[in-house]
């Protein structure tokens, strides 16, 4: 099966109106091409599940692709109130359901390892487990204590921006890895974007780094610069003037608009987005490298 | 030599990175706790081990981070791993002596609200940004600091929502619950600093060099109590300024807030 394609056929025949999705990434490597390829395709109805929103999707969330978000922090990282979600949910016009950080990282890994739910132990702050009905208590069988358990979520398909992967999907990733392994295996479908296409032997050379097997791939996507305004460890730098730049659009629905308009809708692909950003940003971007010492796996 | 001038703000960083003790490992928020921890270990604990909730073991951030995941805190540290491990192997095990944490409202026991403000949690009148990692660093961290501007509307009676648990409606609360934690041991203002009593209930114990315990009544939403003889923090220092303006965060980003 050919797995390489396209970013715009990836979405198209694996992102269905009504899904949830997620679309991975911890602050580092947030794949906010693949946004904009849905905001492109406009796709609706979807429920949004991300630990941090994040600026993806407030901008998702803008162009009217949603119908709800799974959270565990919403907000501008680094800058303040993320402010597109926040109205929408102040306004009673987006539905939401939220957890902590940790319940939403148990929810996924209990979707990764095929589990039902995954049990925390209790943390006395209980005004959120009120507030959710899906968070809830089971006594240990053991010691017979409460513990609170959150169920598996399995996103109809996730997105995973990575630094490199070979044409079936094998996968490196490297730099904070917060949830992306646990996306991965959670989702029915799971599209992969990357800086660079290697050969298998590159992926080969270092297999401690492979954090995604290409059999779990739905479709892997060559997409650099994928991640801007977030970054690619080793490859460009977070754009933090550009969240700080968001804080200011965001305030206005036109500014919104006009956002979308010229950045998601008036580029055809990311390879347009990027040249569109210009030199300047691109040097602002740029990182100096800092290699690892080599590793011998030795020739067995 | 007449003392130096400073912010609100580089009061409260100073004065929480001397809490801070050589070889704590603590979970890092960006901003000023941040620049607290930082001022720490360049000082006087240079073993410090800073962790930050993206999964980042050992930061040595070789600039200002500007969030929590900012690629600077990757370069050069111990261990990177995921977020399920560290709020796992980290946190819920045990292995974290120090916490910091901030929000919209903390209350007469220390019960944090990030969450919303307004009572009706389907309906919030200012909806905020939620836990983060906040509700199980403060169940779990072995102790906790809380940083925050000594206001009114910050220190209600009673938090609109318990986004993370101080301790809860008073004594023996986290015992009953099992949290291995024990809670915000201190509250770092820009007036003083306050400490649980033997019921949990938070009270002054120390004032900055300046401010009167009058001010720290007023701007207090309960009844504030003061203890026996609150003690004078000792004067800023010109090397902590010097780091903090110098090194740590030459553009104030943090530095400047609440000027």
């Amino acid at each position: 099966m050919k797995k390489l394609m396209p970013l715009s056929k990836a979405i198209s025949e694996n992102v269905q109106d009504g899904d949830t999705l997620y679309a991975a990434g911890f602050t580092h490597l947030i794949p906010f091409a693949a946004g904009h390829e849905i905001i492109r395709q406009h796709k609706h109805d979807l429920v949004l599940a991300r630990a941090t929103p994040d600026l993806i999707y407030d901008q998702l969330v803008a162009a009217g692709c949603a119908r709800k978000v799974i959270f565990s922090y919403m907000g501008n990282p680094g800058v303040g109130s993320l402010r597109i979600v926040r109205a929408e949910i102040e306004a009673g016009r987006l539905d939401w359901e939220e957890y902590s950080h940790f319940g939403m990282i148990s929810r996924l890994q209990a979707g990764a390892a095929g589990l039902p739910f995954m049990p925390m132990n209790q943390t006395a702050a209980t005004d959120l487990e009120r507030s959710n009905p899906l968070i809830r208590r089971v006594s240990d069988p053991y010691s017979g204590k409460e513990v609170v358990v959150v169920p598996a979520l399995c996103p109809d398909v996730a997105i995973v921006h990575v630094q490199r992967a070979d044409r079936e999907g094998n996968a490196h990733l490297w730099g904070i890895v917060g949830e992306q392994k646990e996306v991965a295996f959670a989702a029915k479908r799971l599209i992969l974007t990357a800086e660079e296409i290697v050969d298998q032997a590159i992926i080969r050379s270092d297999p401690n780094r492979t954090l995604i097997p290409g059999f779990i791939v739905s479709a892997v996507c060559h997409v650099p610069f994928a991640s801007h305004p977030s970054y690619a460890q080793g490859y460009y730098d977070r754009d933090n003037d550009f969240y700080l730049k968001w804080d200011k659009i965001s305030e206005s629905s036109s500014a919104v608009r006009s956002y979308l308009d010229e950045w998601v809708y008036g580029v055809k692909d990311r390879g347009e987005y990027w040249k569109k950003l210009g030199p300047a940003v691109h040097r602002r971007l740029k990182v100096k490298p800092r290699p690892s010492a080599v590793v011998n796996y030795g020739a067995y | 030599m007449t003392p130096p001038s400073y912010s609100p703000a580089e009061l409260m960083i100073i004065n929480a990175a001397r809490l801070l003790q050589n070889g704590d490992v603590v979970f890092v928020g960006v901003g000023q706790p941040n620049l607290a921890c930082n001022l720490a270990k360049r000082t006087h604990a240079p073993d410090l081990v800073m962790i930050y909730e993206a999964g980042v073991i050992g930061a040595e951030p070789a600039r200002l981070p500007l969030s929590i995941g900012d690629p600077t805190l990757v370069s050069g540290a111990l261990s990177v791993v995921s977020m399920y491990d560290i709020f796992t192997n980290y946190l819920q095990r045990g292995n974290v002596d120090v916490g910091f944490l901030g929000g919209a409202q903390i209350d007469r026991f220390g019960n944090i609200n990030a969450t919303q403000i307004g009572p009706d949690y389907g309906r919030p009148k200012v909806r905020l940004p939620g836990s983060g990692g906040a509700q199980e660093i403060a169940a779990w961290a072995n102790r906790c600091y809380i940083m925050t501007p000594h206001q009114k509307r910050r220190f209600p009676e009673k938090v609109d929502f318990m986004t993370s648990a101080g301790y809860l409606d008073g004594k023996g609360g986290r015992e009953k619950a099992g949290l291995r934690g024990k809670g915000p041991v201190a509250v770092v203002t820009d007036l003083g600093i306050l400490e649980p009593d033997e019921t949990g209930e938070l009270v002054l114990t120390a004032l900055h060099p300046g401010k009167s315990v009058q001010e720290a009544i007023d701007n207090t939403g309960w009844t504030l109590k003061v203890a026996a003889s609150p003690r004078t923090t000792p004067g800023v220092g010109r090397k902590e300024l010097k780091i903090l303006r110098e090194d740590l965060d030459p553009a104030g980003i943090y530095l400047k807030a609440g000027s």
